[in-house]
């Protein structure tokens, strides 16, 4: 009766493999709640085109290489910088006129911008994907014993868990972060103090995009740079996010690496479920807990 | 409120003449398209617009109901009617789930925990075999309607496609103005007030949530019906997305709007088709419209010329989204 069911035990590199790209992914699933989350607690707004702007990272790295020769280390910086721009004049064009209204509306909005934004480069690329080569720095792979770690993935791990400590530290500990938390707890009275809480929004809004494109851009090699890119992720992101829960910084962090590991060890030993184990967990912490994991209810 | 219920039936009674005479006039095709889209928007608009709770994951009710209705009249050969209470009752039960997970949640959570299930049924969609994987159920038989009516026929398919719409519009329209619409209106205003007076706010909006998705159960077997196929796009997340634009355009929390905006979008993407994906950039473009300048809608901007003077009555709510409804718990 079972018999679609194969539970077996898979040999150990099967298991290692599986866990790293698990890890992978929850490196992005991390940087991109991440992003959810510091534009949520300042702009109440839950970004849609979060993906959309993932996307854009990537084929921004794209069009740096193919139209401009330059290569990955240049567009690791440059890309953010450009998506981030992009996502200030949004910020300052359209999000600014919507902050008095429901929230609900900025969730319109920004699908809106995402089907605008994802419609133009399907129109341009189709749906297929575009190759995006490891540079050269980080082709190969080291023997750890147990496996064979690809030096890129490793880059990718480590970067990622270095940006979200250095968005962790600067929103937790530093002046500018205080700021911050002090604006997302009464903007008003902040505002009070002389602080350009506008102008504050506006760019944690560009920090928030800058971190997708970011994404994106260490996802380019990975993945395929294709339009779709970021619309399948983000679903799986808005997930994790009701998981952790909205409330702190490290609980994105957290839960998106815990949940890139569930994923991938899903993948080991129940395939068929790994597209939506992630959606299962979601349901079950909604039962126990219905704030999420690291959540306050408010 | 009675008026507004009376003043629906008026509408109603000086339209059905057209909506009769329209296959004559129009490609019989689109009516049905539109009218199952209507269906489906009103059923969506049950939601947002009287309890205000966004569902970013109404797709999955639709698909679901058509998949469960292709299947059982193609691969089981049930009549149609049987077919579309499978589906309607399936999407319901869907509901039942989805509904009772989603309302712990209030706002924007809920709007993504829809769509994240919504995302889970696309994936399950994808992987049994029952659904035809990319392929879909193709080639439906539409069979006779209570042994008697063929549903081959173009026009006996779409006078049924008509009859059906009005039943769901009925119910819709009735809901809304009996007792219980004033209470789920109620909750929406001023729930913890609901509360204090005794409703039990969440059993109200979990019922409201299994009949939003039972209808749209309806309007998916419809659908799957009038097209004999029943495929991967009816569960996308673009699906959900659709309907909460046919909503918007047509205005949230109106009788008529879901049903304008959907004969809106329906022609529209008639008229776009060859365009490709230009056609979502429309949409995304009509989206950022709609919410920075047009949060009315086309039906709730019509209401306020019609009425200009009129003092928005206790209970009843300009056709926009309070702050109330998103109010996280």
């Amino acid at each position: 009766m079972f018999d679609w069911i194969h539970l077996s035990i898979p040999p150990a590199p099967a298991l290692f493999a599986q866990l790293l790209v698990g890890l992978i992914n929850g490196a992005f699933y991390a940087l991109l709640s991440l992003g959810l989350a510091v534009i949520f607690g300042l702009l109440n707004i839950i970004n849609f085109a979060h993906g959309a702007q993932y996307m854009l990272g990537a084929f921004c790295a794209w069009f740096l290489l193919n139209a401009l020769g330059l290569g990955y280390w240049p567009a690791l910086v440059l890309a953010p910088l450009i998506v981030g721009v992009v996502g200030i004049a949004i910020e300052r064009l359209l999000l600014r006129h919507i902050y008095r209204l429901d929230p609900l509306y900025g969730l319109l909005l920004t699908f809106g911008l995402a089907l605008i934004i994802e419609g133009i480069f399907r129109q341009q690329y189709g749906s297929s994907g575009q190759p995006y080569a490891i540079p050269p720095e980080l082709r190969g792979a080291r023997n750890l014993g147990f496996m064979f770690l690809p030096n890129y993935r490793a880059w990718v791990i480590l970067t990622s868990l270095a940006m979200c400590l250095a968005t962790w530290f600067t929103i937790e500990r530093t002046r500018l972060g205080a700021y911050l938390r002090a604006a997302t707890e009464n903007p008003v009275l902040v505002q009070a103090f002389g602080i350009n809480v506008p102008r504050m929004i506006t760019l944690t809004y560009g920090a928030g995009v800058a971190l997708a494109a970011l994404a994106g851009v260490m996802a380019a090699p990975i993945y395929q740079v294709s339009p779709l890119m970021g619309s399948n992720i983000i679903i799986v992101v808005f997930a994790v996010v009701v998981i952790g829960g909205m409330g702190s910084i490290s609980g994105a962090i957290v839960s998106g690496f815990t949940l890139g590991l569930v994923e991938g060890l899903t993948k080991v030993f129940y395939p068929e479920a790994s597209n939506t184990v992630i959606f299962v967990i979601m349901a079950l912490v909604l039962l126990v807990k219905p704030a999420g994991f690291f959540g306050q209810v408010r | 409120m009675a008026q507004s219920g009376r003043s629906a039936w008026i509408i109603t009674v000086v339209l059905l003449p057209c909506a009769l005479a329209a296959p004559f006039v129009l490609y019989p095709v689109f009516l049905m398209e539109a009218l199952c889209f209507a269906l489906f928007a009103c059923a969506f608009n049950l939601l947002i617009g009287y309890v205000g709770l966004l569902s970013f994951g109404h797709a999955a009710f639709f698909g679901c109901a058509a998949y469960i209705t292709a299947h059982t009249v193609k691969v089981w050969g049930l009549p149609p009617e049987f077919g579309i209470l499978a589906g309607v009752g399936v999407a319901a039960l869907l509901g039942a789930v989805f509904g009772w997970l989603g309302i712990r949640r209030q706002g924007i959570y809920f709007a993504m925990i829809t769509l994240a299930l919504a995302q889970m049924v696309y994936f399950v969609a994808l992987q049994v075999p029952f659904t035809g994987g990319e392929d879909g159920i193709q080639a439906v038989p539409r069979g006779r309607l209570l042994g008697v009516f063929g549903l081959d026929n173009t026009l006996t398919m779409y006078y049924f496609v008509l009859a059906v719409f009005l039943i769901g519009f009925g119910v819709i329209v009735r809901t809304i103005n009996s007792p219980f619409g004033q209470v789920i209106k109620a909750i929406r205003e001023n729930e913890p007030r609901a509360t204090s007076l005794g409703y039990h706010a969440d059993h109200y909006k979990l019922v409201v949530f299994i009949l939003s998705a039972g209808l749209s159960g309806l309007a998916g077997s419809l659908k799957s019906l009038v097209f004999q196929l029943a495929s991967l796009t009816d569960v996308e997340w673009t699906m959900s997305g659709w309907v909460v634009l046919m909503t918007l355009v047509g205005g949230l929390g109106t009788v008529f709007g879901p049903v304008v905006g959907a004969f809106f979008l329906v022609a529209m993407q008639h008229y776009l088709a060859q365009l490709g994906s230009w056609v979502t950039v429309v949409q995304g473009i009509i989206f950022v419209f709609c919410v920075l300048l047009f949060r009315r809608g086309i039906v709730g901007l019509i209401a306020s010329y019609a009425e200009p003077r009129r003092e928005v009555p206790a209970g009843e709510k300009p056709p926009e989204l309070a702050g109330a409804a998103a109010r996280e718990t």
